[in-house]
């Protein structure tokens, strides 16, 4: 299938950069704990999810490039800070063990639901591409519910740490939903089965149940992510975006 | 040899489809010998056409087992290295495609032969509603792949590479990784 109106060629681009750039980000961020997890099994775990984070992050960098006849290295690795459209979730370092539980388990129980939806697409290579992608998702989910489930349970050190830092990312987190131009046409192509604004209520059906199942306190009331939760992003991103376009900006177009 | 032009018989595509499928079978995994890529079942089918100049275009559909195995650009390489000199068309393009999803029910018996002989515990059925259960699909416990012992523990349901896991074997006293079901 081909998108034919030019509106919603532009937002489907919004849509496949917003969900690209929320793997790539996340991916780089959690690579950091390679070598220096608590425990050697979450060495290579954290970092073999990360590595599924940017193998997506490059599928959909080249499905992006196929449309607008761009180089997927160079959307992924050629853009100024600002250009970067991933949620403003990504935004934090990877800070300590709680955090970035806390954050993949926001981000895993809402790219879910995202997936979930996008299955459905009337864009049959990004339908088939999620199809995919979501089999693999299954083991990050699984992982991180397990993991939440640990650090509630570990201790009131562990306990404290979590809450914290689930309190800290929870108003980020909505911004996985925040509105995207061009939505509507999206939305009466069947290019996205369902609105954001929905997503979002189904995500937060399911993970304020099971906060409430863990024993976790409930979270503050999050008000709808505002239009620019993927626009605004802070100076820890600007050091991280300096890390991983490092190699790609000493020798422009090379290729190994 | 192709001879431009020339119309080809039924008896010779079938011929011509055998070779190419026999040929594509000779191509191991990167990192596992003993499993062909037909039997790992990352080969979804080939087409032949026409290029617009007349010549004989032959295009391979390549399944990835995970979207971001590196593992792929090698496969790619090597099939077309291999059709390349084969010699059935004038050109050769291997595509990586998402039109199905690559599933370890995929891998064939006598891939799961094969990757018990490099060591490996081959997957458990993975099924067809995959995605969106919160089924546990790391078994606790599998077939060690040296000593035929059950009494095995999941390590890890991440391994070193993103198709596997990690188990130790308390008989022989082995790690050893075992692939996902995916």
């Amino acid at each position: 299938m081909t998108v034919q109106d030019a509106a919603s060629q532009a937002a489907l681009a919004e849509l496949l950069l917003a969900m690209a750039d929320d793997e790539f980000v996340l991916g780089f961020w959690d690579s950091e704990w390679t070598g220096i997890a608590p425990i050697l099994e979450e060495d290579v775990a954290m970092s073999s999810v990360s590595q599924d984070e940017i193998g997506h992050a490059k599928a959909l960098y080249e499905l992006l490039a196929s449309l607008s006849g761009e180089d997927a290295d160079e959307i992924a690795f050629g853009r100024a800070p600002g250009a970067y459209r991933h949620a403003a979730l990504m935004n934090h370092p990877r800070t300590d063990w709680a955090f970035s539980i806390a954050r993949r388990y926001l981000y895993e129980t809402a790219d879910a639901v995202r997936l979930e939806s996008l299955a459905g697409s009337s864009y049959q290579p990004l339908a088939q591409l999620v199809t995919k992608m979501r089999r693999e998702e299954t083991y990050h989910l699984l992982h991180f519910d397990l993991w939440l489930r640990r650090l509630t349970e570990g201790g009131p050190e562990s306990r404290d740490r979590l809450i914290g830092a689930l309190r800290d990312l929870w108003t980020d987190a909505q911004a996985v939903f925040a509105p995207l131009d061009g939505e509507e046409a999206l939305v009466a192509g069947g290019i996205m089965p369902d609105r954001l604004e929905t997503l979002r209520k189904r995500w937060l059906d399911r993970v304020v149940p099971r906060f409430a199942e863990l024993g976790l306190p409930p979270m503050p009331a999050a008000p709808a992510p505002a239009p620019d939760g993927r626009r605004l992003h802070g100076i820890d991103f600007a050091w991280l975006h300096g890390e991983f376009t490092m190699v790609a900006a000493s020798e422009a177009g090379a290729s190994w | 040899m192709v001879v431009r032009g020339a119309p080809i018989r039924a008896a010779d595509a079938a011929a011509r489809d055998a070779a190419v499928w026999a040929a594509i079978a000779e191509v191991p995994d990167p990192e596992i010998p003993t499993i062909s890529l037909v039997d790992l079942g990352v080969v979804r089918g080939f087409a032949f056409g026409g290029g617009p100049g007349g010549e004989v275009r032959l295009t391979v559909e390549l399944l990835p087992t995970f979207v971001g195995c590196p593992a792929v650009e090698v496969m790619r390489e090597q099939v077309g290295d291999r059709l390349r000199e084969l010699g059935v068309a004038d050109e050769v393009i291997v595509e990586l495609s998402f039109a199905e999803p690559w599933t370890s029910d995929r891998i064939t018996p006598a891939g799961r032969e094969g990757l018990r002989q490099g060591g490996f515990a081959p997957p458990p059925p993975a099924g067809s509603t995959f995605a969106g259960t919160n089924l546990l699909t790391v078994l606790p416990v599998t077939t060690c792949p040296y000593c035929a012992s059950r009494n095995t523990t999941l390590e890890n349901p991440f391994g070193p590479t993103l198709c596997r896991a990690i188990y130790h074997c308390a008989d022989c006293r082995q790690p050893f990784e075992a692939f996902k079901a995916v």
